[in-house]
Order: C-alpha cells, then structure tokens, then sequence
C-alpha cells in the first residue's frame, strides 16, 4: 500500500510530554504551606475547594474555594514546578469569602487549599485532579 | 413500614419459563413457540407511577445480535460486585439457569448456540410494542431515553441523527440525556435539540466559558403522573471532552458536578417534588458513587456502561436501574409514591427477543423508510465469518482483532490500536458481514485512520493511562471506555497495581521480542480525540481488509494477560 506523506501525519496525542506517574509534591509547596499556617495545625472542616475529578484541559483547569469566615484563603497546585497558584485575601467588609480561578496542572496531581480563619486557626482541603490523554470513551 | 425491598418482583422475564431443560435439545422454534409476547410483557401493575427506560441505543433500529462480557472486571469497592460478574457466576447470582431465554439475554457462554435457537434481539419496532404495552396498562408511563441515541450505525452517521430523532419522536419520549450525541458536533447538537418535542436535560452540561449551566440543555424537568408531581433530573456523560474529541462541542463543559447535583436535588424537593429521578449517562459505577454522595435522589436510570441487570441495585434510599444497550432491553419500573415519598417498587427487565415481540406496524414502516435511501449500499456483502464477532468486554473482543489485523496489514503496521468503546453488535458463526455490520462497528464522525510512529515507552505510556481510566479504584476518576484494543503486540496487564505499575512485558508478536523503549515502531489506530488526523476512514480499512479476506477464519487469542482479578 503506498502511503502519501499526509497519510503518515503523526497522530500527535498531544500529550508526548505527559508523565505516567502522578507528579510528586514538589518541596516547595510543603514551604509554601509552612509559611502561610507558621506551622500551625490544619482542620478538616470550614473550607470547601471544587475541582473537577479529571481536567477537559490541564491547561485551564477551574476551580473554586470558599470558605465562610475566613481571612485568607492560599491555593497551591502540588506537583507544579512552581506550586503556588494564589493567595486571596478577603478584608472585613467582604460579602463572601470565596473565590473562582482556573489553572494551568503539568500532570496529574493534588491542588491544595488552606483557609486563615478570623480566629486564627487554618482549615485546608485538597482534591486529586487527574490530567489524562484521553479517547477510547466507550 | 414495609422495607423497599418487600416490594421488589424479581423479574429475569423468562428464566422460569422454561426450566434447566439443557439448551442442546429444542430447536429455535420450539424455543419461540416456549417464549410467548404475553409472557416477556407480564407485569402487575403497581402503585401510582410508572417510568419506561431505554439507553445507549447506539442507532441500532433493526433486530440484531449482542453478546455481553465475559470479562468485565470491578476493582476497588466494586471488586466482585454488579455489574462486574459474568457468565455462569452472573447465572448462580441471579439464579438463572443454563441455557434459558435469560442466560442468552443477560450473560455471556454457549453465546453462538443459544443464538441459534433464541433468535436475534432489539429491534425499535418491536421496542415500540412493549412501550405501547405499558402505556396500555399506565397511560401516563414516562419514557425517557439515557443517551448514546444519535449514534452508531450506517444511517445514522450519513443522515447525522436524523433517522434516529425521526424513529425515537414516534415513540414519544419524555426526556433524553446525552453522550455521543456530541460528537455530531455541537452545531448539529444545537438544530436537533431545538427542534425535540420532548426535554433535553443535563445538569452537568456547562458552559465552557462562563462555566454555568448552558442554556440549551435544562438540568430537569417536571412531570405530573399519576397525581404525582415528578421531577426528571439530567446528568449527560461526564467526560464528553475527554473521552470524545472536545474540539467537536467546544463550547461546553461537562464533569460530574455533584454538588450541583445535590443543588438540583434541593432545589426540586424545594418546589414539591415528591419523586427525584435521575436519568443518568455517568456509567454504573460512577452513578453508585453518586447515589452515596448525593441525599434524595429516589431513581436513578443508569447509561454508559450497556450493564443489564435484572434487578434493581440499593444505595442507601436509592434504586439504581440496568437498562442494557442496542435496544436489547427495556426496564419498567413501577413506584408507589405516597405522602412525598417512594413507599415501593416493583421492577422488570423486559428482553426484546425480536422473534417472540411483534413488530409495531407504524414504526417498523417509519424503520425502513429512514433506511430506504441506503439499503442498496448498506446490504452488500463484503464477506463472511467462520467465528463469532464481537466486541463487549474489558479486553480485545473478536472483532477489535479483525480490525487491528485490517489496521496492521492495511495500514503496514507494526502495532495496531482500536478504541475501547462498549458498543457493536455482534454476528454470529456463519453470518455475512455486510457493510452496514462493518459501520455497526466503526461509524464515528472521527473515523480516520491515522499511522504514526511511537516510540515504546510512549506506547506504555498510553496503555497505563488508559488502564487507569478503567481500573482506578475509585470510579469517579474512571474515565469511560473499556481497555484499548492492540493488536500485533501482547502485553500483561494487573489490574490492582496504581498507574504507571500496570503494564508489563510488552511483546511485538511478530518477533516475540521485548518492546523496546528508546525504539519507534510503526502504529495504525482510529479515533484519535485530536483534531487534524489524517488517513483512510476505518470502515473503508476493514471493508477492503475483509474483502480481501472473503471469509474470516474463526479468531482465538490470548496476547493479553490479566492478573490481580
């Protein structure tokens, strides 16, 4: 079978830099954390972050934090070279205490969120976002 | 109070008819003469509600034949459990015996004989009957269509729909939800949608940008039945741009979203809903997570992943229905509602054998007029099989082996890859392949065939994130098809192992050596989600491969190796 060069066009999955495993937390985000609690204990409760389970597009994930009461509310993305995504701070005459922004995952990893609270105590949560190559979907 | 589980009427339609009589000694028309109409439709009615489910039709109008798995593999908390139990194990769960109208229906084993006596199944027309059966009995029965409608077959990819809206408005709807619907490309989408008489639901169907609820599609419904105020929550399948080519719908967004879900749910009991239905395209185990996750959701109607089961599945306060696919099956459920509440319920899964259930007269003429115009093309025969095609099941199904050996000889490949979708009917020993069978298989709006060259390690790199796609433990990070189909290369695969840990012993059959992974080798497949690939359709590939042929050898191979089951 002759095979014109359009024909052999690579198949480009788009995803030849993806890596199989999931990203390892990068150390500088454990700093970040440090940094923003002082080393400070985390609570489970009193922050919520929505991410979805696996990304349409790793490179524009969105996403969303709220947490009620809180003074200051740090997103990290994990296993990013450069983990920290942002820092929202929310001043005493703020209506809520949420914020929306969508980011950009090198590879399957966990985005974290931890909230300051008005009493000083901190609240994190973190989900598990999944960045896949796709196709074959039944 | 009675439990729910009181009210259920085990329901395998004709597992009783016939006895363990052996299924060697009847011949078919005994067989059919056995199996009455009467008998598949019996059902009492009961309570005040009645819901009619139909999914994942996959264009499939005329009667054909479908294997179920035999391998269909649970891990995590589902390891063992329905709907990942096949064949004679499927059988003893549900006290089914061999060789019965339901072993045929519902499992895998002794498939092609019990074919040959049991006839094909489906059928729209004959699906038509039954729907007219139970309105006969409920009049306002609600029928509502999980998805996966739009595509699948011959007519369908060359009129873009249309056949099936026509065929599927006949038989009145309720609601539909939706997934490969999209991938006619969400211009398509938008004019068939707007012109359905009946709603489009889908709560996780977003705007891509804005992300917000998208305008065309409502997230529910409400339904005044049998003096019951009903409200039909949508859930499209969840990961369209993932799991299809995203850049066909750009302009939307999908995901689980069950908080969102959660604020339907509210939202609807807010305005008096006294029963929440969910009609869902997430895949069964991703709607059990759901149902866990989620408080007050009384049905949900299951798509996605083609299980039938014969009786409902409990989560806590919520019924989880099997409907099957290509039109095989059609679930009645029954609900007594009283006092805002599900009191009980009563369910049958009801098999269309096509030779027992009469065709519906109107939608059978309606059938063959949508198909009219391409019969001539559609009926030609391309060749014959010695051996049983099929494709359902975790791994390689007989006829991904006949399309990765079109891709590799066709396409002078090394390695083949063919997607791990769930639908394609089967054809049983003997049979003719005719064009229409090969796009059964095949027909896709991003059929091409493209050839490239990969590299070993990136070929891994593929078969370990497709594997986590099915066999992460946790469902909601399953993201859709069964295991991509190879061919000219073996490998072993643990399905309890984390990603990246899966895959190993990679093997090019052709030598019998290792896969190397610093060495390209030459790779054919179909249906890349990327935009831009080039190449020959594949329904053009397998034809000229068949043809070639003239008939197809029976297929037996076992180049993959399942462990951690």
């Amino acid at each position: 079978m002759q095979m014109t060069r359009r024909d052999t066009l690579a198949l480009g999955l788009g995803a030849a830099a993806l890596t199989i495993l999931p990203f390892r937390v990068n150390a500088a985000a454990e700093d970040k954390i440090a940094e923003f609690t002082g080393g400070a204990e985390t609570s489970g409760t009193g922050l919520t972050l929505t991410a979805p389970e696996i990304a349409e597009n790793g490179n524009t994930v969105p996403i969303s934090v709220s947490a009620p009461g809180a003074t200051a509310i740090l997103v990290l993305a994990t296993g990013n070279p450069t983990p920290g995504v942002a820092t929202f701070t929310f001043g005493p005459l703020a209506g809520s205490q949420d914020a929306s922004t969508r980011i950009r995952l090198a590879g399957t990893q966990d985005v974290v969120a931890i909230a300051k609270m008005a009493d000083g105590s901190f609240a994190k949560a973190s989900s598990t976002v999944k960045v896949t190559i796709g196709g074959c979907g039944g | 109070m009675i439990s729910r589980r009181d009210f259920l009427q085990v329901s395998m339609a004709a597992s009783a008819l016939l006895g363990a009589s052996g299924f060697g000694s009847w011949s078919r028309l005994a067989a059919q003469q056995a199996l009455t109409q009467d008998q598949l439709l019996q059902f009492d009615t009961f309570g005040n509600v009645s819901l009619i489910h139909v999914t994942d039709i996959h264009a499939q109008l005329k009667p054909l034949y479908f294997r179920e798995p035999s391998v269909n593999l649970g891990v995590g908390g589902n390891k063992g459990a329905v709907p990942h139990v096949t064949g004679a194990d499927f059988r003893r769960l549900y006290g089914i015996d061999d060789g019965s109208p339901s072993h045929y229906a519902l499992s895998s084993g002794d498939f092609a004989a019990l074919a040959g006596m049991y006839g094909k199944v489906g059928g729209m027309d004959r699906v038509a009957t039954v729907i007219n059966a139970i309105r006969a009995d409920r009049p306002d029965a609600l029928l509502l269509d999980g998805g996966d409608t739009w595509h699948g077959s011959y007519t369908c990819l060359k009129t873009e729909g249309q056949d099936m809206v026509n065929v599927m408005n006949a038989l009145k709807p309720d609601a539909m939800t939706f997934h490969w619907e999209f991938t006619l490309g969400s211009a398509r989408v938008q004019e068939l949608v707007e012109g359905l008489p009946f709603a489009a639901l889908g709560q996780n169907i977003f705007d891509a940008e804005w992300d917000e609820p998208a305008e065309l599609f409502k997230p529910y419904k409400f339904y005044e039945t049998g003096g019951v105020k009903v409200a039909v929550i949508g859930q499209a399948f969840p990961y369209m741009p993932i799991a299809n080519p995203g850049w066909m719908f750009p302009e939307y967004s999908f995901g689980i979203r069950d908080e969102h879900m959660q604020q339907m749910v509210d939202e609807v009991r807010a305005q008096g809903a006294e029963l929440v239905v969910c009609l869902s395209h997430n895949g069964f185990d991703v709607d059990k997570k759901m149902a866990g996750v989620v408080k007050g959701i009384d049905v949900i109607l299951t798509g996605h992943t083609h299980d039938a089961l014969p009786e409902p599945v409990l989560v806590g306060e919520t019924i989880l229905i099997a409907s099957g696919s290509n039109g095989k099956f059609v679930s009645r459920v029954d609900l007594d509602v009283r006092d805002g509440r599900m009191m009980g319920f009563r369910h049958k899964l009801i098999p269309i054998f096509s030779d027992v259930i009469t065709p519906d007269a109107e939608v059978a003429a309606l059938i063959d007029e949508q198909r009219a115009p391409y019969e001539a093309e559609m009926s030609e025969v391309i060749g014959q099989t010695e051996g049983l095609l099929y494709r359902r099941g975790n791994f390689n199904g007989t006829w991904d082996d006949l399309i990765c050996d079109a891709l590799l000889s066709e396409r002078d490949a090394q390695i083949a890859m063919s997607p791990g979708v769930r639908w394609g009917p089967s054809l049983v020993p003997g049979q003719d392949i005719t064009r229409e069978d090969i796009f059964n298989v095949t027909s896709m709006s991003y059929g091409k065939a493209y050839r490239s060259e990969m590299k070993g390690e990136f070929i891994k790199v593929i078969l370990e994130d497709v594997a986590d796609n099915i066999f992460n433990p946790d469902p909601y990070y399953q993201q859709g098809g069964d295991m991509v189909r190879i061919g000219g290369m073996g490998y072993r695969i643990d399905v309890s192992k984390p990603q990246g840990e899966r895959i190993s012993e990679m093997t090019l059959l052709a030598t019998g050596e290792p896969i190397d992974p610093a060495k390209s080798y030459v790779v054919a497949g179909w249906a890349s989600v990327n935009e831009g690939t080039e190449g020959p359709q594949i329904w053009d590939v397998v034809e000229s491969h068949i043809s070639k042929l003239g008939t197809v050898p029976p297929i037996d191979r076992d180049s993959v190796t399942v462990t951690g089951t």
